[in-house]
């Protein structure tokens, strides 16, 4: 029973993994950029729904903080994109994962600036309420967690598949030439896909914000979301999640049974043997180039 | 515009296309050996730690600009290199020995991480490469016996030949020794470059199947390449750890290794250049930083350490109007200016204009 | 003693096959072409040759001995040199970098005398050199010899490529469709190459084509190929005539009908 409380917990901690990772390969999928500053993106909307939602500060309901938070957050990932990420068209893969990071390290400094580096907490209506069953406690917030993660990852996965201008996404990653000539207007697309990556950045930054506490260096977490997205193949939404998971599992599983400080290590001693046996992660997304 | 008559195949294989060219660099290195009487101790000090930057960044630089592996994981190597240079002293090994012999194992263990993860490309091998410098970091607490913990290590004066490098005694001397030791990697890179296996590492860099083709063994290339470039980078790390005095495992963090990667492609990514011209802005931006604040801080009468992290924040800023504005690198604009004044006044406005070049996915191997 | 014999050699790629059966040797001193439609396994035997594919079943000889137990990186020390369909040059290398890495199999120099710069990898370097110089000098490449790949013409880069095999000195050269993207002047130029790697240089060559005039001009023995399978052999005269050639290529009245 208590192993069974140590598992729920750590799915709901892997859905918050997921979530980021999600982000990561939203943009990788469909403009073969790497987001570093995508935790970053996080803390800003858990930043932007406290501030809205706490009774100290704007005190709006909660369903409506979030909903601003989710657009606020869209709309610095279009205007990211539109201001920084164009500029880099044409340029290597490399200058982009120096932008971000960079990015992500002015982000940090903002939120420093803004809110300060004091751990917050949001008030948020689910805190503190839980079913129990028999000896099993659980919590509102990690149900919740739980349940929109594989909603919105189901979501993301069929509008990737289904969808035309899913379809267009996808299409304008594989080779941006061919799909200017079929018409797809490349540059909106990728606006649009940062756009989505704010959002679902701002809906992880309100479910990790409604397990604990944030502060600007909550967005630090990106370097263990990227290690989830690598885990799972980095371009498989649904390989987020799984590297998510994973993680997520093998923390407290690693501190509980073998020792504190080899959980901290864990994570990316699986990330490094996942990748030896597949090179491109659990689901891979690589192909085999014809010659 | 200089024309470089070439008349023998040597011109292509010397370290210096033309005369001047050597005269220009001789003159550099002049500069170079004379700047502790100017500079004074203070100075020289911080010139010492840009040499030690340039040396961990050259290692760096060989991996990314040469053989196309990027790493956001040095920082690791470096710790290996400091580590194990200390605790071989602390063993009865001189100094003169014992960098080395850190390089060496720097070098062994970079090839023994390189071998199982060859087959990764692009995003997956720079992750894999940060999850061992997180790695690292915890691995360097867990090993306390050996690494003392967060407690560190403490490395003793650098001595050869009853000459003591005392950072804050000598300081001079430790410049120029560690100038010796910048010059023997620029030596060893250079050779690298001109000789049959710095070819290697641009084929695997540019096409891994035309490479086989050609009777390269991939797998093995990118290993070499990654244990020559921790070898120096774990002779920069030791250097670093010396230079510290006491380090643990935040002197060799992710923060640095990020920095370092940061640090050559502002230079100019595959260039010994960019590798110290970004030293140059990794040593020197933060203390400007603190200076022009401070410089501020007294001319409007506030209160600048009100705003924490301001370094951190202005940094960040820069580099993202240095890769927003010059993609190339700090090398790449020099290249600019001197072809602009070598042409003049002849140069055109889009000479360099960049070629508009549509990106494919790299999801196909 | 054929310079290369595949035997029998089958490759499926799932539930496809792409190459069936298929048995031919090219003999030393030779120009051998492989014709037939898109998909007809040309550049797949190609890939099995350089290793990049190992057959299901069969075996590919080379002087005589089995080369399926080498990898691929092992070939081009064999004597066997390849240029690609859609050219794999290294883009930010200089066409003389390129060639100079064809000339990596005769590399005698190991790490540490590189690293030191011995008088002996100088030596080293200017032999590599020269023979790289040989090349473009046959191929008429001095004008771009310091050029970077990513800026030259297409037409260019094709004949670098011709270069950088070269360089390699092989016994045994694989053109994968040499003249296909290149102007009727262009395709005289490679003719005359090929004619002259055959006759002066002593190599075998071993060629995709589609253009027939160039088969027909340069070739002297022809297999042709359809669905992986192969359907005539000969000289190009007698493959062209071939009905089942042109029954593979125009399609049949039968197919038509149905």
């Amino acid at each position: 029973m208590d192993l069974l409380q140590l598992l729920i917990s750590g799915l709901a901690n892997g859905c918050v993994y997921g979530l980021i990772a999600l982000g990561f390969v939203l943009i990788y999928k469909a403009t073969e950029a790497v987001n570093f500053a995508q935790g970053d993106f996080m803390m800003l909307g858990a930043f932007l729904t406290l501030t809205f939602a706490n009774s100290n500060e704007l005190g709006l309901p909660f369903w409506l903080a979030c909903i601003l938070a989710v657009a606020v957050m869209a709309v610095v990932g279009y205007l990211v994109e539109a201001l920084l990420i164009r500029r880099m068209f044409g340029e290597s893969q490399i200058a982009i994962v120096i932008l971000t990071i960079s990015l992500g390290i002015v982000l940090r400094f903002l939120a420093g600036v803004i809110w300060g580096h004091e751990p917050q907490s949001l008030q948020s209506p689910l805190a503190g309420k839980e079913v129990r069953i028999g000896s099993l406690v659980l919590g509102f917030d990690d149900m919740t967690i739980i349940i929109v993660t594989l909603l919105l990852t189901l979501g993301l996965y069929l509008f990737f598949a289904r969808t035309k201008i899913g379809l267009a996404m996808q299409a304008a990653s594989q080779n941006q030439l061919a799909a200017y000539y079929m018409g797809i207007p490349v540059k909106r697309v990728h606006a649009l896909v940062w756009a989505l990556a704010g959002g679902v950045a701002a809906i992880a930054g309100i479910l990790f914000a409604a397990k604990g506490t944030i502060d600007p260096s909550t967005g630090l977490l990106g370097i263990k979301a990227s290690a989830a997205a690598i885990i799972g193949g980095f371009g498989s939404l649904p390989g987020a999640l799984l590297g998510g998971l994973i993680i997520g599992l093998v923390e407290p599983l690693s501190s509980r049974y073998v020792a504190a400080g080899v959980s901290q290590i864990m994570p990316y001693l699986i990330l490094l043997i996942v990748l030896i046996v597949r090179p491109h992660g659990l689901l891979s997304q690589v192909r085999a180039k014809k010659v | 515009m200089r024309i470089v008559f070439k008349t023998t195949y040597e011109a292509d294989i010397r370290l210096f296309k033309h005369g001047a060219q050597g005269f220009w660099y001789a003159l550099l290195l002049i500069v170079a050996i004379a700047a502790p009487f100017i500079l004074g101790d203070f100075l020289t000090g911080e010139a010492t730690n840009v040499l030690i930057w340039a040396i961990c960044g050259m290692g760096l630089m060989l991996l990314v600009g040469q053989s196309g592996q990027a790493s956001l994981g040095h920082a690791a190597f470096m710790a290996i290199g400091a580590y194990s240079c200390v605790l071989l002293e602390s063993a009865g090994v001189p100094f003169i020995l014992a960098l080395p012999l850190g390089g060496i194992i720097t070098g062994i263990a970079g090839g023994l991480f390189a071998m199982p993860v060859t087959r990764l490309h692009g995003i997956y091998l720079a992750i894999a490469t940060l999850a061992v410098s997180v790695m690292m970091e915890d691995v360097i607490v867990l090993a306390e016996p050996l690494t003392g913990g967060v407690n560190g290590l403490m490395a003793a004066d650098i001595e050869i030949f009853g000459i003591n490098f005392n950072r804050y005694g000598n300081a001079s001397g430790l410049y120029w020794l560690i100038l010796a030791i910048a010059i023997l990697i620029v030596l060893a890179y250079r050779n690298i470059q001109r000789s049959p296996l710095g070819r290697a590492f641009a084929a695997v860099r540019d096409s891994e199947i035309s490479a086989q083709a050609m009777g390269i063994n991939v797998a093995r290339t990118k290993a070499m390449a990654f244990a020559i470039s921790t070898f120096m980078t774990g002779i920069g790390g030791a250097l670093m750890g010396h230079f510290a005095g006491v380090f643990n495992q935040e002197t060799f963090n992710l923060v640095i290794s990020i920095n370092l990667l940061l640090m050559i492609v502002i230079g100019g990514l595959g260039t010994i250049h960019g590798a110290f011209l970004g030293a140059v802005v990794i040593g020197f931006l933060p203390q400007a930083i603190a200076f022009a604040r401070d410089g501020l801080g007294h001319l409007f009468h506030f209160d600048s350490i009100a705003i924490p992290g301001l370094e951190t924040g202005i940094f960040g800023t820069i580099l993202i109007l240095f890769i927003l504005f010059e993609p190339l690198g700090i090398y790449g604009r020099w290249v600019k200016i001197r072809t602009y004044f070598e042409l003049f006044p002849f140069a055109r406005r889009d000479m360099f204009r960049r070629q508009k070049s549509y990106l494919k996915t790299e999801r196909i191997r | 003693m054929s310079l290369l014999e595949l035997k029998n050699v089958t490759l499926k790629f799932g539930g496809l096959t792409a190459v069936n059966d298929v048995s031919f040797a090219v003999e030393e001193g030779e120009v051998f072409a492989l014709v037939g439609p898109n998909g007809a396994g040309k550049s797949t035997i190609f890939n099995m040759i350089s290793r990049f594919y190992t057959p299901y079943s069969g075996d590919i000889l080379f002087e005589g001995r089995s080369i399926l137990g080498k990898a691929p990186h092992e070939i081009a020390g064999l004597g066997i040199a390849r240029t690609f369909q859609n050219i794999e040059l290294f883009e930010q290398a200089s066409v003389l970098q390129n060639m100079l890495v064809g000339r990596y199999t005769h590399r005698r120099s190991n790490f540490l005398t590189e690293l030191l710069f011995t008088p002996f990898v100088r030596r080293e370097e200017h032999r590599h050199r020269e023979a790289v110089e040989k090349a473009i000098d046959f191929l008429d490449l001095q004008p771009y010899r310091e050029k970077l790949i990513a800026g030259l013409p297409y037409g260019v880069r094709k004949v670098v490529e011709m270069g950088r095999a070269l360089a390699i000195q092989p016994k045994l050269l694989l053109l994968d469709e040499p003249a296909s993207g290149l102007s009727v002047e262009e395709t005289q130029d490679v003719a005359f190459w090929i004619e002259d790697i055959k006759k002066v240089m002593g190599i075998t060559v071993l060629m995709v084509e589609h253009d027939m005039h160039l088969v027909s001009s340069v070739c002297d023995r022809v297999l042709a190929l359809a669905d992986g399978k192969k359907l005539a052999l000969g000289t190009p005269r007698e493959v062209q005539t071939d009905p089942r050639v042109v029954e593979a290529y125009l399609g049949s009245d039968t197919e038509e009908a149905a």
